[in-house]
């Protein structure tokens, strides 16, 4: 049922974007665009994965993320389970290793895990025979994300190469940076980050990307503009003095809009903070995707569901 | 649990009476200069003589005896002499093998009193003495703290009782080493304790360290830094570089052990005294070591073999693996060059462990989550063997004065030398001899090693304490024992 490509999926995990090729992510957002009319069914459900037990496990407080799977493993017609960290088994000392093998005895197909520290759906993807999707690892990964940001671009662009890409905000401490990154420069795009010097990581322009340290170098000729939460619960590491200083150097408005190119979009991966590092002009505005991006979410992890279910090899 | 006949300890019982002869192997010890085919004398578990092959009384001896020179490898026997007044003579055919004054690591951690899961005073000498060490230096973040004098006694009582290896306790230079005031110094040396260091925990307080610099110099003994700006390393988990980004951990800087570095030697500049900086692991922190000797300023330092070895990429090759885990942090390929460099150049005084065990269900969980700290008694010596004098970096006589000769100089140790009159502490080594690490047959109470599996070139063979052989539970004894 997916667009002929050539490449033909053979991962049982979904663990980042840095050690997917290219075909596999052309074939992830290939997938999406056949799914991607089941959303607009009246009847939204396929009966692909009929039979398939996914376990949602958010270790992590998340709306967006957890819904979006959800809706796409219902869409599926998989059997799915939520388990969230709050009066889990952790609360009661349960190691994560534990948890797992607990959940793992019910033999679930896939596993979805969202997780506070980097490299948690790596140890359990070591450890349990389920696939492991991750949904998002500390400052890790979070490579829904990135495909789904990258099926966006495609489709109001029709393709990524050459695209300039502008990520602008938290870079430090974000993982839906490091998806997009890893994602956006194999498929050829050119990726700068912006951002206060004290949340920009070392070593950064090793992943092969610009820093630009003002919003209008960042913004300038940009294909798409992508801004981050900056998150205010991190003001007591000393990044940046508050919010306000913060919105007037590097927060997204109409005017700070000039130097983009004339068909610029506007991404936001969500929570987004009006006023903080974007105002609502522009979030509203004529240039933003942004409820776009979670509309196709769920196609994307339905295509991610499905390629990581082994169901297209069943029925090859 | 020891078999006490075979057990060593600093203050240990008497030496065995006898004499012995260590023929044919390669005797190194930088602390006379010396590498090359020599015989060692041991009488009554001191050095007696070190003799030029075919030379000397022992070989007269033989002569007399009418002995003849060939001998299967690795045999031992007992001669028996005319001349009724002299002794036995057992004779140790170390053939093929290095022959050193005793490895000592100046910085292990026992666990003992308080955290028996992971590691005991007698489970650690083991792994010592399997390594090839014949004494080690136990850092004081026992629990309870090794703060005051019947702490250290009960650690020497414990190695005397079921010691494989020369036990010293390093006491805590703060009471409870929350960095507030000074612990009873004094008393633990009386005691036996040789440096004071609150590692695991630098001394943040500048005036507490002035302090503990300028005390610590009436009984003449090092401050251990465990050099780590706390503020700087933060919640830090990594070291802080392309491969934090990449991973998304939090990073701990180069800085956060340099400024700790810097401070300390100009408080030294004032204080005099000793200093040591423990487990030293960046470029920045070696050439401030560095600049200071050449102003005769009375700093040395240690490096661990796992930061000669790998770097922070480890971390990511590994996927997030908790046995690259430890403080400081794996650091850079720069770093690590900067580090074999000094010990090239004679910066460095010692290569130690950091042996820190922990028991694998507290390693088998989030890497943020997971306790910082690797073993490394039983690596230590096949590691440097094989990444440091098989690829030239190191002369196997300037390895055994990093294991030997400088620890013993840095903590006024009386082993490190095999000078007639010293204590017969002798390791034995086969610099040739190929082995898998395998951490499930380790002797160490854990097993958190980042070395598993792998193949190294160079292997310990044997240990003697006070010209005793240690002989280890469950193995097989190297060389036929002393009849």
């Amino acid at each position: 049922m997916t667009a002929a490509s050539p490449v033909r999926w053979t991962r049982e995990d979904l663990l980042g974007i840095a050690e997917l090729s290219p075909g596999e992510i052309e074939l992830v957002l290939d997938t999406a665009e056949s799914f991607r009319e089941v959303g607009e069914r009246p009847i939204k459900k396929v009966p692909t994965l009929r039979g398939k037990t996914v376990v949602n496990l958010f270790f992590e407080s998340s709306t967006r993320t957890r819904s979006s799977f959800e809706i796409a493993e219902k869409r599926l017609s998989a059997d799915n389970l939520n388990f969230t960290a709050s009066g889990s088994a952790l609360a009661k000392g349960e190691s994560l290793v534990d948890t797992a093998l607990n959940l793992q005895a019910m033999a679930p197909d896939l596993i979805v895990i969202r997780h506070a520290h980097a490299g948690a759906p790596h140890l359990l993807a070591r450890k349990l025979k389920a696939g492991v999707i991750n949904a998002g690892d500390g400052a890790h990964e979070h490579p829904t994300q990135a495909l789904l940001d990258a099926y966006t671009i495609r489709r109001h662009k029709g393709r990524l190469a050459g695209l300039k890409v502008a990520i602008v905000g938290d870079i430090e401490h974000s993982r839906v940076v490091r998806s997009n990154i890893h994602l956006l420069t194999k498929m050829g795009a050119r990726v700068t980050v912006a951002g206060p010097r004290t949340m920009m990581p070392v070593g950064i322009e090793r992943l092969g990307v610009e820093v630009a340290h003002t919003l209008a170098e960042a913004v300038r000729g940009a294909d798409v503009i992508m801004m981050l939460r900056i998150q205010l619960e991190r003001q007591g590491r000393m990044a940046i003095p508050s919010i306000k200083e913060y919105f007037e150097l590097f927060g997204l408005t109409s005017a700070r809009l000039a130097g983009a190119a004339d068909d610029v979009i506007i991404m936001h991966p969500g929570p987004m903070n009006r006023g903080v590092e974007i105002a609502s002009e522009v979030a509203d505005g004529p240039y933003s995707v942004i409820l776009e991006q979670v509309t196709h979410g769920v196609s994307v992890r339905m295509a991610v569901l499905y390629l990581l279910s082994g169901v297209h090899e069943e029925t090859a | 649990m020891a078999a006490t006949t075979t057990t060593a300890a600093a203050a240990g019982p008497g030496a065995p009476s006898g004499r012995l002869l260590i023929a044919n192997g390669r005797l190194i010890d930088p602390s006379q200069g010396l590498d090359g085919a020599h015989d060692l004398l041991i009488e009554d578990g001191v050095v007696a003589a070190v003799l030029d092959r075919g030379e000397g009384p022992a070989a007269g001896e033989r002569r007399d005896a009418g002995e003849r020179r060939e001998r299967p490898g690795g045999r031992e026997r007992r001669e028996r002499h005319e001349d009724g007044e002299r002794r036995d003579l057992a004779v140790l055919d170390a053939s093929g093998l290095v022959v050193a004054p005793g490895l000592i690591d100046m910085h292990v951690h026992l666990r003992e009193p308080g955290q028996e899961y992971k590691e005991t005073v007698a489970t650690g000498t083991m792994a010592a003495a399997a390594g090839g060490f014949t004494a080690v230096a136990c850092m004081a973040n026992t629990e309870p703290v090794n703060d005051n004098r019947s702490v250290t006694e009960h650690i020497l009582a414990e190695a005397r009782r079921h010691g494989y290896a020369r036990v010293h306790p390093i006491g805590a230079v703060s009471k409870q080493l929350a960095g507030l005031e000074l612990a009873e110094i004094g008393e633990m040396i009386r005691a036996g304790a040789v440096a004071v260091s609150d590692d695991g925990r630098p001394v943040m307080n500048a005036e507490l360290m002035r302090r503990a610099l300028l005390y610590a110099r009436h009984f003449d003994v090092p401050v251990i830094q465990h050099a780590e700006d706390l503020d700087l390393s933060g919640k830090g988990v990594m070291h802080e570089g392309e491969w934090s980004t990449r991973l998304g951990l939090a990073g701990i800087p180069g800085a956060a052990e340099d400024v700790m570095v810097a401070r300390d030697l100009l408080l030294l500049e004032d204080t005099g005294g000793r200093y040591h900086v423990a487990h030293l692991s960046t470029a920045r922190s070696l050439e401030l070591v560095r600049r200071a000797r050449r102003q005769e300023l009375p700093v040395t330092c240690e490096v661990t073999p796992h930061h000669l070895v790998l770097t922070d990429e480890e971390v990511a090759r590994t996927v997030f693996s908790t046995q690259c885990k430890m403080k400081p942090p794996l650091r850079s390929e720069r770093d690590r060059q900067a580090l074999l460099a000094g010990l090239v150049d004679g910066t460095v005084d010692a290569i130690a462990s950091d042996h820190a065990p922990h028991h694998a269900d507290e390693k088998d969980v989030e890497f943020d989550l997971a306790p910082f700290g690797i073993l490394g008694l039983e690596t230590t010596l096949g590691l440097c063997l094989d990444r440091l004098v098989r690829p030239g970096v190191v002369s196997l006589s300037r390895l055994v004065e990093l294991l030997s000769t400088g620890p013993a100089r840095v903590l006024r140790l009386p082993g490190g030398t095999l000078r007639p009159g010293s204590l017969a502490d002798v390791t034995l080594f086969d610099p040739e001899g190929e082995v898998t690490v395998a951490a499930g047959a380790f002797l160490s109470r854990s097993r958190n090693t980042p070395f598993d599996g792998w193949k190294l070139q160079g292997r310990p063979v044997a240990t003697m304490v006070g010209g005793r052989r240690i002989e280890l539970p469950g193995r097989a004894t190297p060389l036929h024992p002393a009849v």
